[in-house]
């Protein structure tokens, strides 16, 4: 019992005095901003519990609640044009986005550093292939590439599906319009490593490829491509708003927080300003909280800005 | 001293100064061939330029127009006299050989505009001003029918070579789908697509322009919040198709006036009532929209006035029949439309057989209809409380009636306007066991009833109007008791204008510029 508790203790310690903690301390912004991160994820994760209501759940929905200003009893931010309670539908929303921007940035993680790890470690006409198309993908911007991947994904698979898949294609669309910066980088660092001494040691004494390209490369060139990740959440959230927005992403009946500045925006003419307004808030917090985490965490693990 | 004679001759040549309307909807027109699309801001332009025998007054009566007088020879041979001393707007004079001629063009198959002459077998020219039409049937509406039966120019056409209506699908351009030549109140000067239409008075037209209106400039204007605020801005005279949210606030704006007006246009639910068992839903081996119940317990749920409240802000008539008012028809009686009521809809629909509910997809328009994706949003909320669970399919107009007209649906939404202000038009299209032709058209669910169908048939030749109107009152009643359809409301459809414009509100939504003052 001791035992454990001292174990626990040191481990705390340790954890306490890690570069990155002592990092963390020196700088409140982070602070801030992983408290705010923190709050977001909590917030969506724990949605059902929190929420006075399920925005979801069509039967809980009541027409004659819509457009209630923000401050009315039980409507702390007001509700929408569909009488649903913005705070509810809020944490709901995000967490939908967040939901997309994790499943997309891990689908072009693992697309992207595969691919990279492949491309650098076994170079040759694979390796000059796997480059010339990434390098026609970047000449496009993110988003038209996720526009086209959904456009097509739409119209080639049966109508009567677009409501249940819609949220698997987004996530698709979302995650291979991202994987070419990890492949460049990961690439890069492959070739670098690739000539250093434990790869050629452990060619020596016949690792198979996959097995050193797994072992031994993949855990160090892991830094940069948790910066990218982390700052690819961020970005992830914006395309899947940015689609939502534009209407081809999740059924308005789910709505992200990007559905929700739609329809909101429809409303801002006429006075309803709130609909649109702590959606957006709520948007720019997250986003912009988990880009000050990755660009800490950049610094944090970069140790010429030490 | 000739000079100066010459001089006062010119001036006084010179006409009053004109007044020029400038106006902006939604759409672009398609063409300006008058046989080509049955599109409805296309032939609200069109009637501009291009007219027919008969027309609307301003209470939707029938007027003469091209023709000054009719009279029946036999139930199915009708005599038109034709008006004298009209010319186009290229100079030629207007005969029977245009009306000919322009029975055979509005007929060509790739046109969609045959509706208007359907039940015609054959006009024949008696002499230069008076035709006989000639009926497979009597037809008790065939004066309304044919108003958008639009009159072009023979010795026009040909020396154009534009005898061939448009073919739209071929993506055709001919001579008379960028160029006009009516004998209507206004000439089209010009036409820019998606830019900007002109009009100009045709000051040798037969009758007399009620407003002041010399020159027309369409601007279509596609984004709801860039077109209200050209209006507000003061670019554009008049707006119609204006969002419903944003009514209240321009009613406010004392620079405006708002002229508010319904439209013929009924905003409904259609169920599949033919498949035995249906093709979106988790009930297996049969069809609950056969069950009177189900449906009745579908119409019962629909809380219509909250939709008329807060998604339409006020700006529909609900709705518990299939016509609108100012169709012949309709009666406020029939019209009644009694509270939502989903405790006794659920207990219906236990009573039918499903205690524990079901499932069900509903295929909706979201660019077609006043806030057409909202109202299904709602719809979805009110039916879960009858214990129905509806999962919601919104998608673009294009795409969607393709699908219903295949049908391939479980349910839809749909909207439906009458063109002839008779209630033949939706009970044919509607609930007509579907046929070939004109007969059940539109029937997407495939409504099937003899009764109606008896009903219907009869009423296509009933000549008798009292015992006409027993007929429609009958079938209506019978489509609202037999819950056929889920009715929502009838669109109204306000314009807005600057203060000094005023205008008459069409019910069939087409201003036309022949009533408008601009002061």
């Amino acid at each position: 019992m001791t035992g454990l508790r001292h174990g626990l203790r040191a481990w705390t310690r340790r954890v306490w005095q890690h570069d990155l903690a002592w990092s963390l301390r020196r700088s409140p912004v982070t602070v801030i901003a992983a408290a705010l991160t923190l709050l977001c994820i909590a917030g969506a994760l724990f949605a059902p519990w929190i929420a006075p209501q399920n925005p979801f759940d069509p039967a809980s929905l009541n027409l004659n609640e819509a457009f209630h200003k923000p401050g009315t009893p039980g409507y702390p931010l007001g509700s929408d044009d569909q009488g649903r309670d913005l705070f509810s539908t809020i944490l709901y929303g995000a967490r939908i986005s967040l939901g997309v921007g994790l499943a997309a940035v891990l689908l072009a993680l693992i697309l992207g550093v595969s691919l990279g790890l492949v491309s650098g470690y076994v170079g040759g006409r694979l390796d000059a292939f796997i480059m010339r198309v990434a390098d026609v993908q970047l000449s496009f911007p993110a988003i038209l590439i996720a526009l086209l991947v959904d456009g097509v994904a739409r119209v080639s698979l049966p109508n009567h599906m677009a409501g249940s898949i819609a949220i698997p294609v987004l996530i698709f669309s979302i995650g291979v319009s991202g994987w070419v910066q990890y492949a460049r980088t990961v690439r890069g660092l492959t070739l670098v490593e690739r000539e250093k001494e434990y790869v050629q040691a452990a060619r020596v004494i016949g690792r198979r490829p996959l097995a050193i390209m797994l072992a031994h490369v993949l855990p160090n060139v892991t830094g940069p491509v948790l910066v990218i990740g982390t700052i690819h959440i961020a970005t992830a959230i914006i395309t899947e708003a940015t689609l939502s927005f534009l209407g081809v992403g999740v059924p308005p009946t789910q709505p992200s927080l990007g559905t929700l500045i739609r329809v909101g925006n429809d409303f801002l003419f006429s006075g309803e300003w709130w609909i649109t307004l702590f959606p957006g808030c709520a948007l720019v917090i997250l986003v912009l909280s988990i880009n000050l985490l990755g660009d800490w965490l950049r610094d944090a693990l970069n140790p010429r800005l030490r | 001293m000739k000079r100066i004679f010459l001089l006062i001759a010119l001036l006084l040549a010179i006409p009053a100064q004109g007044t020029t309307l400038r106006w902006a909807a939604q759409n672009d027109i398609l063409t300006f061939d008058p046989h080509s699309q049955n599109h409805a801001t296309t032939l609200a332009m069109l009637m501009h330029v291009y007219e027919g025998l008969t027309r609307y007054g301003k209470k939707y009566e029938i007027e003469p127009a091209l023709a000054t007088g009719w009279k029946q020879l036999s139930p199915t041979q009708w005599r038109f006299s034709l008006r004298r001393n009209v010319r186009f707007h290229d100079g030629t004079p207007f005969t029977a050989d245009d009306v000919v001629f322009s029975f055979g063009r509005i007929q060509q198959p790739q046109g969609t505009l045959q509706v208007y002459v359907a039940g015609v077998k054959e006009i024949r020219k008696v002499d230069d001003h008076t035709v006989d039409f000639i009926l497979a049937g009597p037809d008790p509406v065939l004066l309304r029918k044919i108003i958008d039966f639009r009159i072009m120019s023979k010795a026009w056409a040909e020396k154009n070579r534009a005898q061939n209506v448009q073919d739209a699908k071929a993506k055709d351009e001919t001579y008379a789908s960028r160029n006009a030549n009516g004998t209507g109140a206004y000439v089209l000067k010009g036409w820019e697509p998606d830019k900007r239409l002109v009009f100009a008075a045709n000051p040798a037209w037969w009758d007399k322009r009620e407003g002041n209106v010399t020159d027309v400039i369409y601007t279509p204007i596609k984004s709801d919040a860039t077109r209200v605020s050209a209006l507000l801005a003061g670019d554009v005279d008049l707006v119609t198709d204006l969002p419903t949210q944003d009514v209240a606030r321009l009613k406010q704006n004392p620079a405006l006036r708002m002229l508010e007006g319904h439209e013929v246009r009924t905003i409904f639910i259609g169920l599949d009532q033919h498949n035995n068992e249906l093709q979106y839903s988790d009930v297996k081996g049969k069809n609950p929209f056969k069950d009177v119940r189900v449906r009745r317990a579908l119409n019962m749920a629909v809380d219509r006035e909250a939709i008329k409240r807060v998604t339409m802000r006020g700006l529909s008539i609900p709705a518990a029949i299939m016509v609108a008012p100012g169709v012949h028809g309709h009666t406020e009686q029939l019209d009644k439309v009694s509270g939502a009521d989903p405790a006794a809809a659920r207990k219906l629909i236990a009573e039918a057989g499903y205690p524990n509910g079901f499932e069900f997809t509903l295929d909706c328009p979201n660019n077609r209809y006043v806030n057409d994706e909202e109202i299904c949003q709602a719809l979805v909320g009110m039916w879960a409380k009858a214990g129905v669970r509806v999962k919601l399919n919104a998608i673009p107009f294009s795409t969607h009636i393709p699908k219903i007209l295949k049908h391939d649906t479980s349910a839809y939404m749909l909207g439906w306007g009458v063109a002839t202000f008779d209630s033949l038009y939706t009970l044919q299209s509607l609930v007509r066991t579907k046929t070939t032709g004109a007969d059940g058209s539109f029937n997407c669910g495939r409504v099937s009833d003899a009764k109606l169908d008896a009903l219907i048939d009869a009423m296509k030749t009933e000549m008798d109007v009292k015992k006409r109107d027993a007929m429609i009152q009958e079938a209506l009643t019978r489509v609202r008791d037999e819950a056929f359809y889920v009715p929502l409301h009838h669109q109204l459809r306000p314009w807005a204008m600057k203060k000094n414009v005023s205008t008459l509100h069409r019910a069939d939504d087409r201003p036309e510029a022949r009533f408008a003052r601009v002061d």
